[in-house]
């Protein structure tokens, strides 16, 4: 009571000296741009005393970011122009800027880059979307019935640790190798992850949840469409993100072995042909690409599940 | 309409290691329609166990659940669940997490239009319909989960320590709000609680719980409910009637919770 009387009676003047404290303050903070480029504490960061072992007051270091892209460049740039490096091991900037110009205009063995590009990512696209059509009902089963999980499990188990590129020789011998080899082993590669995904999912609703929507009337089926399968949904979509992007990983390698389209054929026969340019191209489209996928499926996610991790 | 039946109810959990827990053993209550009973009680005294038989999860070793004469077999949306927190769909809206039972019910949307929005005035969340739930503060997580379970309209409304995550301010705006709800609406309510003010000031009946096994220890009828609309909470709270029945039943529970120490330390 008292201290409210005090601070409704306080003259003027204090709230004065209180604003052009704060201004001062303010003046003498770091500038945006050096805490844009992560060189400096923000204003938050800085009245903290703890820093050594809290992971949000260690700032991006966006600058050293930037000077190290900077750097490997002028490497690059410096390894090729002074000959430190043969070409055949690694091209010069310029023998890759020009490389890249043809591929886009003229493509690479029948097939523009784009195609190349774009059947290794429907080839990913396609594999995860079956492996989750079949994983997902698999997985909610799995988790849902004992016949389902005893039956299953054996199984799941011990494809779990087996590397999906373990398993292209079969499928060579099964499918040769067209397309179908290809999907089918990008497949199996979603499948298993996404399967374990799905059930995870089911086995992380809060039980409270269920007794809820049982109270509230609903029935098995309205639980499972209403409670249990938007519950998991978080789970799957990490699945679908994972699977993602062990499918870019396998289906480059898949491609090195048998294929004559896709990024991961395009290097394989550029190396045949000692283009060392295509396939450092190559390599870069990979990486990118894959870094894409993943950023991508992030966006998606705060975008389709927002309520993630806020139970 | 006879109200809701406990008869001698017992409750025996066998463990994977071959033990046995006594979480309930002959538990008889009687409540009347439009009761409001308050379950007290030291943590491990059965109280969960006792409203999760009553809501129809676990059937009991002994015994048996009657409500309104007919015997509770499973969950039902005659008997609504209100949790301590964490049970709201998180996936949902306010409004869809209200519309939940009505929808699920097969209602016209009209019909849940109307319901849902009286339930989210009555409950002051005016306003608040298209917000996600976990957005909410704790509090006004609490208030649709009190919206969701009304919608329903069911003849009992079960109470697991419904305010127990909420900061002490909060809470005793939540106990009106609890209370005039019970008033307005003359649902049947077991409300369970770790807080003997919030024991006393809701329940017309006070069941104290003594544990090992989970029995009822002492029954109390209470005249402050019935007076918490028109008297001030604040003041029945500091009337000598109110503290002489709370120093009372604190020291009940105090020496319960001392056995249990002194067994624990001499076991
Ligand atoms: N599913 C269970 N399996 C084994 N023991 C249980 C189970 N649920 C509760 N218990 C035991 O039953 C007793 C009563 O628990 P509970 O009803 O949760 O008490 P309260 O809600 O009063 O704190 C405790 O000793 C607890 O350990
Ligand atoms: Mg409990």
């Amino acid at each position: 009571m008292t201290d409210q009387a005090q601070s409704e009676g306080r003259p003027e003047t204090d709230d004065g000296e209180m604003a052009a404290r704060l201004s001062e303050q303010g003046s003498a903070g770091p500038s945006g741009l050096a805490v844009w480029l992560g060189i400096a504490d923000n204003t938050f960061t800085r009245q903290k005393t703890v820093k050594f072992g809290d992971a949000s007051a260690v700032n991006s270091g966006r600058l050293y970011s930037i000077l190290t892209v900077i750097a490997l460049f002028t490497l690059w740039w410096l390894a090729t122009n002074l000959g430190w490096v043969k070409p055949i091991f690694w091209p010069s900037l310029g023998m890759v800027g020009e490389r890249l110009g043809k591929l886009i205009s003229d493509g690479f063995r029948n097939f523009t880059l784009w195609e190349h590009v774009w059947i290794s990512v429907y080839r990913v696209l396609t594999g995860v979307l079956l492996g989750a059509l079949v994983g997902i009902p698999l997985g909610f089963a799995m988790g849902l019935s004992s016949l389902a999980r005893g039956v299953f499990d054996p199984i799941v188990e011990f494809m779990r640790p087996i590397p999906p590129l373990a398993l292209i020789p079969l499928i060579i011998l099964w499918f040769g190798i067209d397309e179908t080899a290809k999907i089918s082993l990008l497949f199996l590669a979603s499948l298993f992850i996404m399967t374990i995904a799905a059930r995870a999912g089911v086995s992380s609703v809060r039980i409270s949840k269920v007794h809820a929507a049982y109270s509230l009337g609903a029935s098995k089926l309205q639980v499972l469409r209403h409670v249990i399968l938007p519950n998991a949904l978080p789970e799957i979509f990490t699945g679908l993100r994972t699977a993602m992007g062990v499918c870019w990983g396998t289906v480059v390698a898949a491609e090195l072995v048998a294929a004559d389209r896709g990024v991961g054929s395009m290097i394989m026969i550029a190396k045949n042909f000692l283009q060392t340019d295509t396939v450092v191209i190559g390599i870069i489209i990979i990486g990118l690409i894959g870094y894409s996928i993943e950023l991508l499926m992030r966006l998606l996610e705060s975008w389709l599940i927002p309520w993630k991790g806020k139970a | 309409m006879d109200g809701l039946r406990i008869e001698n109810l017992s409750m025996v959990f066998s463990l994977p290691n071959g033990g046995r827990i006594q979480a309930l053993k002959d538990v008889s209550l009687h409540l009347a329609p439009g009761e409001l009973m308050s379950v007290l009680g030291p943590s491990g005294c059965g109280k969960t166990t006792l409203l999760n038989i009553v809501a129809g999860f676990l059937a009991p070793t002994a015994g048996r659940v009657q409500l309104n004469g007919h015997e509770v077999k499973g969950p039902d949306a005659e008997r609504g669940m209100v949790f301590q927190q964490g049970a709201l769909f998180e996936w949902l809206s306010v409004e869809r997490n209200v519309a939940f039972g009505p929808k699920m019910a097969g209602k016209p949307a009209a019909e849940i239009r109307q319901t849902v929005e009286h339930l989210l005035e009555v409950t002051g969340l005016q306003g608040f319909g298209d917000k996600p739930v976990y957005q909410l503060s704790g509090g006004m997580q609490q208030r649709v989960a009190l919206a969701r379970c009304l919608a329903n309209d069911p003849d009992l409304i079960l109470m697991d320590e419904p305010l127990g995550a909420l900061d002490a301010l909060t809470r005793e705006k939540m106990q009106g709000l609890v209370l005039r709800l019970w008033k307005e609406t003359g649902k049947t309510i077991v409300l369970i609680t770790h807080s003997v003010e919030e024991a006393l000031f809701l329940g017309e009946r006070l069941v104290v719980m003594a544990p090992r096994p989970g029995r009822v220890h002492k029954t109390y009828e209470l005249p402050f409910a019935d007076r918490g609309l028109e008297e001030s909470p604040r003041s029945i709270k500091a009337s000598q009637e109110f503290i002489a029945v709370r120093e009372e039943v604190l020291s009940m529970i105090w020496e319960m919770e001392e056995e249990i120490m002194g067994r624990a330390g001499a076991g």
